[in-house]
């Protein structure tokens, strides 16, 4: 036993050791840009650049579209195939997992080809609609993640009797699934929605693609233009996602907790 | 108008013979379905459709057999070589990861603290991971200068580039590894201890624990997670690009590059290469959703 515990130490030690030094070098690289000596140069270039602030604001509000979306999408879908047509349930668990089988770019060329300009959805037509296609193209990416955190969530609690009791109060369905269903799946919607913020923030494919003035575009195109402002762009994102991924453990952990 | 009319005239009175009625339960997954026919599988379609016809329209095959001429053929077989590469590297090393965090008798906090941490790392993929790994083992990265400076030993001299092969698929198992721990570690949870306990009894030693035990029981998941991680890394474009712009020709960035200004002046061959990646990811994931039907047997 002893033996196979340094086994374990040292897979862990290895494994920490590979994950940290990139991060390191990536700090300290940042902070290289005044000649001689270690400055946050690069983070305050980084954070007043406007289309810093205007892209990392778009790819903010695409998110949070997204998440609305995705779950106004996702928990009336789930909590119907739960309550009702539970044989489909197959159905829409393999159609969930397709997002994961067809590349992001492969769905954002049939979107090109499909929903240009000159056909009957011509969401390519103008900005406001282009955002709506990238919106979308989004949820679909997310679909796998968001639909299984419900759905997870869902089975966790007594969806048939919570409908029954509530029904037999008089309630309408829009009151139960706002006022019944959805708070008792409260923290799976929310992992779902901070996973989902996570990929789209710095999504680049289908931003680019489609012409959006996301971050993952501005991120692209620091990348090929600049020295030190990538690194401190690289430690921002791992901070964003570190944040979405923290909250996220920390609401799993807590069921319950007021509100 | 007219349809949203008879929508509300054809309402059922009361709430009960809503709930009730058959083709009305299917309503309420309509939204979903519409969902995923537009913005799934008609897209996907298209192109599909669109791999086998010319430019009139007609049915051919003559795209399919294009993908084969030798530029195309290698940005294919490029991508599959990192995609193998990382997934089974990332399988291999996230297994020990996994094993060590689950079973391998370390104090409690590190399982919750590995399994927090292969979260936020699995998702920093993309742009910053490539800004990352240029600012660690690029030509002026802190890791090549170092070696440079205390080891007198330049990995650039030995043939290493960041933006080739190599470089491509070590960058990719920061994002490949923990995604093996996460999706591993629930099946690590299914060995049952009676099992060990059981063998030992029998007086079988730790290797044939493994060798007749715990191996066959864990194979399915093992290689149906390594064909995950392949297709993850199959379908991956923005690392690739941020790391190497456009002189690794790996086949999301010829994709990229054909849908930005088809290059290859052939709409039809454009729509094969799409075709193409989505037989090889579809192939990994059918593959790995038969192995985790099977792994679920034991893995209760």
């Amino acid at each position: 036993m002893r033996h196979s515990r340094i086994g374990s130490w040292l897979a862990i030690a290895i494994g920490t050791i590979y994950f940290l030094v990139p991060l390191l070098c990536t700090f300290e690289f940042s902070l290289r840009m005044r000649r001689g000596e270690y400055s946050f140069d690069a983070y305050r270039i980084v954070l007043s650049d406007p289309q810093f602030q205007a892209t990392f604001l778009y790819s903010t509000a695409l998110a949070l579209a997204t998440i609305l979306v995705g779950v106004l999408l996702v928990v009336p879908t789930a909590y119907w195939i739960q309550l009702r047509l539970r044989r489909l349930r197959p159905v829409v668990e393999f159609i969930t997992l397709l997002p994961l089988v067809i590349p992001a770019i492969v769905l954002v060329f049939g979107y090109l080809r499909i929903y240009n300009s000159s056909s009957l959805l011509p969401f390519t037509a103008s900005e406001a609609a282009t955002n709506l296609l990238l919106t979308f193209g989004y949820v679909t990416l997310a679909l796998p993640y968001m639909y299984r955190a419900v759905d997870t969530g869902l089975r966790s609690i007594d969806v048939r009797t919570l409908t029954e009791a509530a029904e037999s109060l008089g309630a309408h369905w829009p009151t139960i699934l706002l006022k019944v269903i959805l708070p008792n799946v409260r923290v799976a919607v929310l992992s779902g929605a901070f996973l989902t913020f996570a990929i789209v923030i710095g999504e680049f494919t289908m931003a680019s693609l489609l012409d959006r003035p996301a971050f993952g575009p501005y991120l692209q195109l620091m990348g090929a233009n600049r020295a030190y402002e990538p690194s401190a762009l690289a430690i921002i994102a791992f901070l964003v996602t570190w944040a979405s991924m923290g909250l996220m453990q920390l609401l799993g952990r807590r069921p319950g907790d007021g509100r | 108008m007219m349809s949203a009319t008879d929508l509300a005239v054809g309402q059922p009175p009361s709430r009960r013979t809503r709930l009730d009625g058959r083709s009305l339960a299917w309503l309420g997954v309509a939204p979903f379905f519409l969902f995923a026919l537009l913005f799934l599988i008609l897209p996907t379609g298209f192109l599909v459709v669109g791999g086998f016809q010319d430019a009139q329209g007609h049915f051919t095959l003559a795209n399919i057999g294009k993908l084969f001429q030798p530029s195309i053929r290698s940005a294919y077989w490029i991508s599959i070589e990192v995609s193998a590469a990382s997934a089974v590297g990332g399988a291999a090393i996230g297994f020990f990861i996994a094993y060590a965090g689950v079973i391998g008798g370390l104090p409690r906090w590190i399982r919750p603290t590995l399994i927090t941490f292969c979260g936020v790392a699995s998702n920093f993929a993309g742009l910053p991971l490539a800004f990352a790994f240029l600012a660690t083992l690029g030509r002026t990265g802190l890791v090549t200068a170092l070696l440079i400076r205390y080891f007198d030993f330049n990995i650039y001299s030995t043939g290493f580039n960041l933006l080739s092969f190599w470089g491509l698929a070590i960058t990719y198992l920061y994002f490949q590894i923990p995604l093996m721990v996460l999706i591993l570690a629930p099946a690590l949870d299914g060995l049952k201890r009676e099992w060990r306990e059981a063998s030992a009894i029998l007086g079988a030693s730790g290797l044939q624990y493994w060798r007749y035990v715990a191996l066959p029981v864990l194979w399915p998941s093992l290689l149906g997670t390594t064909l995950l991680l392949f297709a993850n890394a199959f379908g991956a474009i923005a690392t690739a690009y941020g790391l190497t712009g456009s002189s690794l020709n790996i086949i999301t960035i010829e994709l990229y590059a054909q849908i930005r200004g088809d290059v290859l002046h052939d709409q039809n061959l454009g729509y094969a290469l799409a075709l193409g990646m989505i037989v090889i990811t579809g192939f990994s994931n059918a593959a790995y959703i038969w192995l985790r039907g099977r792994s679920e047997r034991w893995l209760r």
